[in-house]
């Protein structure tokens, strides 16, 4: 009789494990450390935990466009900014002082029924879905000139966009208060407890965002839909040969991703109550999220979670070591240090994991889960026992 | 139902017709119309900013050169070309005057540079610099020629062995750009600095102001974009470029070494790069922050012209350099006078125009 061989742990199925516990390890140690003082590091933890989870949900509106679709976008600034101003100005009130110039500021006129205490969360719905719908509209107008060409030239458009945008927010003072920054946003549920905290309320909500989107996500990229999505990314003439509409889909799925951090960026506008367009720089806003992308692994969901987590911890580690007594070569660069880690990070990971810390899975399929469950089931007697299925076509 | 069918098929035929009539003129001729207004409506009405422009867009061209060699050799947006333009500007100024960025962000002079040579930092001729520059130049293009090779066999080589898709290599390079930055960051500051100090000494061209410094960045470029042009078209390296631009598996089966092709691009493409970059700073300033916006510019340059032409990342910088600095000095009807913080904006606006109506570019290859 042989045994199954003893099933061997690689080092590729602990890293992400590894990777997330050390990350953790070194947040809760260093900010103790510090402080020594365990409200302190739960209070640290809680808004770390609050912004990974809103860079979450962006990543994984970068993973729907380039992990899944093969949208190649190196513009999500422009995204995140859009929809960050977005919620600013619906959620604000209009702007009164002189020194403060903005369009928009709704929140008032959006206190619709007394009684159910809808400032506490009607303004913010509004806001959330004023983001994703310009979003869409902004991702469906660019796709218009640049989808149909070579992939490389959308990234290119798509660095300009958010170029652009960016300067807009600056040049155009009465837009968003140009670079003085659009302050006191106002933030969802405030009322319901003190300040000091409100912050455990944000890291529900943006908990309870990311699991909504990432749901969402999984249930649509495992749907007939998902695989056309991947087909395309994978050779988009076999697919259209198959009788999909390419082009519709690809657009599809790069609507869907700027939705997503839309979302993501209005979000981030409640969490960080202040923005302005040095918030929004290619690095922070674009190539952050990439490198949360690459590292987690594209076209794996949970990938993009981890990758977020991940990244956002190695960020938040190179702030918390600032506060040791550094030598000062080290002390006034480490920002510099730190991109230059994050992109030699992006350098290191497509050339010796290129899948990320996540791989994508064979199979992304709700119905062919189902058809392997079914075929693995051990036979049964009877008359109703599922005979192997013939090779059906994925309905796609 | 069929006659509906029929009928609805016959419609878009028309509208197919009409479109590719339209756009045909559009695209062909009108567009090349309308260049040849936009230079001379710009020469009567814009002549100093025509004049600025057609500088800004020489040292354009120059990045677009290299930029649409490697698009035509190695199938990729190169990413990481602004950066590699600030870096070799910065590398140039660092072995002219020595000067580094101390412990605590202070400047400090290295005692042995290029400036001290006998006489380097004498002004040749009305330029605003000696030939210490020229020298500094000579040696960053070098160095950046080497800098090129040696991240091809570390990052790009291992990435066609594994025969990754062209996207992969975008963002390979982008992590280099984010890397060069830093470097840039760490070693020099974020303060912006400049090769000279001082006058610059200008003369009367058709009654506009030009620096001799300009018409030396001017006369550079089109030496070095002659130089690459004789270099693709007059020797057999170029041939074999082409031929591998053209068709890689041809080229490699009829006996072309493809991989030493790919490196003599790179070493090509990485002097271009550090002359271009010390033009771009030679007109403007040293600023890290420059180097990745540059290359909105450089690739509306590089695509306008046509990926992989020469002769099209020439005309393509000289356009996009002349709308960007046409534009901020022209009093729009609707808009009013623009922001010069748009400049780089301005690209992009060329950009998107030329892919919606040719987006081969003037003389890209028919796909």
């Amino acid at each position: 009789m042989r045994l199954p061989a003893p099933r061997r742990i690689t080092v590729a199925q602990v890293l992400p494990g590894l990777a997330a516990a050390a990350v953790t390890a070194v947040i809760l140690g260093i900010s103790f450390e510090r402080s020594g003082d365990v409200g302190a590091v739960v209070s640290f933890y809680t808004s770390f935990l609050t912004v990974a989870a809103l860079l979450a949900i962006i990543s994984l509106g970068l993973n729907i466009q380039w992990g899944y679709t093969g949208v190649f976008n190196f513009g999500v600034a422009a995204f995140f900014l859009v929809g960050a101003y977005t919620a600013a100005i619906v959620t604000k009130a209009p702007a009164t002082a002189g020194f403060e110039n903005y369009v928009g500021g709704f929140g008032e006129d959006l206190n619709v029924v007394p009684a159910l205490a809808t400032d506490q969360w009607f303004p913010f719905l509004v806001a959330l879905l004023a983001s994703a719908t310009i979003c869409g509209v902004l991702a469906f107008v660019l796709s218009i000139p640049t989808l149909r060409l070579r992939e490389d030239y959308l990234a290119i458009a798509m660095i300009g966009v958010a170029e652009l945008l960016r300067r807009i927010t600056i040049e155009e003072h009465g837009l968003v208060n140009g670079t003085r920054a659009l302050g006191g946003i106002p933030q969802p549920l405030s009322g319901l407890t003190s300040n000091a905290d409100y912050k455990y309320i944000m890291l529900a909500l943006a908990l309870a965002a990311l699991l909504l989107v990432f749901v969402a996500l999984e249930r649509g990229v495992r749907s007939p839909w998902g695989r056309v999505l991947r087909a395309l990314r994978e050779d988009e003439l076999t697919t259209a040969a198959s009788g999909k509409n390419v082009y519709a889909f690809k657009t599809q799925g790069f609507v869907l991703g700027a939705v997503i951090m839309g979302i993501g960026g209005a979000m981030f506008a409640f969490q960080s109550r202040a923005i302005s367009p040095n918030t929004f720089t290619h690095f922070f806003a674009t190539f952050l999220i990439w490198t949360m992308l690459i590292v987690g692994g594209s076209g794996n969901n949970r990938g993009a979670v981890l990758g977020a987590y991940v990244v956002w911890g190695f960020w938040q580690a190179t702030q918390l070591i600032q506060t040791y007594d550094l030598p000062s070569v080290i002390a006034l660069r480490i920002s510099f240090i730190r991109d230059l880690t994050l992109g030699a990070l992006i350098v290191i990971v497509l050339l010796l994991m290129p899948r990320g810390l996540l791989p994508e899975e064979r199979r992304v399929s709700i119905w062919a889960e189902r058809q392997v469950r079914r075929l693995r089931r051990p036979p049964r007697d009877g008359p109703d026992a599922p005979a192997a299925p013939a090779a059906a076509d994925e309905a796609a | 139902m069929a006659t509906i069918e029929a009928g609805r098929e016959r419609f878009r035929a028309a509208l197919r017709d009409y479109q590719r009539a339209a756009g045909g003129f559009l695209t062909g001729a009108g567009l090349w119309l309308l260049i040849g207004l936009f230079f001379v409506w710009a020469f009567f009405q814009h002549r100093d900013a025509l004049v600025t422009g057609l500088v800004t867009g020489s040292v354009f061209a120059l990045g677009a050169i290299g930029i649409t060699l490697i698009y035509g050799i190695l199938k990729f947006g190169h990413f990481a070309h602004g950066d590699s333009m600030m870096l070799s500007a910065y590398l140039a100024f660092f072995l002219v005057s020595g000067v580094i960025v101390g412990e605590r962000q202070d400047t400090q002079a290295l005692p042995v540079n290029l400036g001290d040579l006998p006489g380097a930092g004498e002004r040749i001729w009305e330029f605003s610099f000696g030939y210490g520059l020229l020298l500094a130049m000579a040696a960053a293009a070098v160095i950046m020629a080497g800098v090129f090779i040696a991240l091809d066999r570390a990052v790009y080589r291992p990435l066609r062995r594994r025969r990754s898709g062209i996207v992969i290599f975008s963002i390979a390079s982008l992590g280099l750009a984010l890397v060069i930055r830093s470097l840039m960051l760490i070693f020099w500051g974020a303060d912006p600095r400049s090769y000279t100090r001082g006058f610059r000494s200008s003369f009367d061209l058709l009654g506009t102001r030009v620096l001799y410094d300009q018409l030396f960045i001017f006369c550079m470029a089109m030496l070095l974009m002659a130089a690459v042009y004789l270099l693709l078209y007059r020797t057999k390296l170029g041939k074999a470029m082409r031929a591998m631009a053209d068709n890689p598996d041809l080229a490699r089966i009829s006996g072309i070494n493809t991989e030493q092709i790919v490196l003599w691009t790179w070493g090509v493409a990485g002097a271009l790069v550090a002359v271009a970059g010390v033009m771009l700073a030679l007109q403007a300033q040293l600023k890290p922050e420059i180097g990745f916006i540059v290359l909105l510019p450089l690739f509306a340059a590089a695509i306008v012209g046509g990926i992989g032409s020469p002769h099209g990342a020439l005309l393509g910088g000289l356009i996009v350099g002349a709308v960007q600095e046409v534009a901020v000095s022209t009093d729009f009807p609707l808009l009013g006078e623009v922001s010069p913080g748009y400049k780089f904006s301005i690209a992009f606006i060329v950009l998107i125009v030329i892919l919606l109506v040719r987006p081969r570019g003037l003389f890209g290859a028919k796909q």
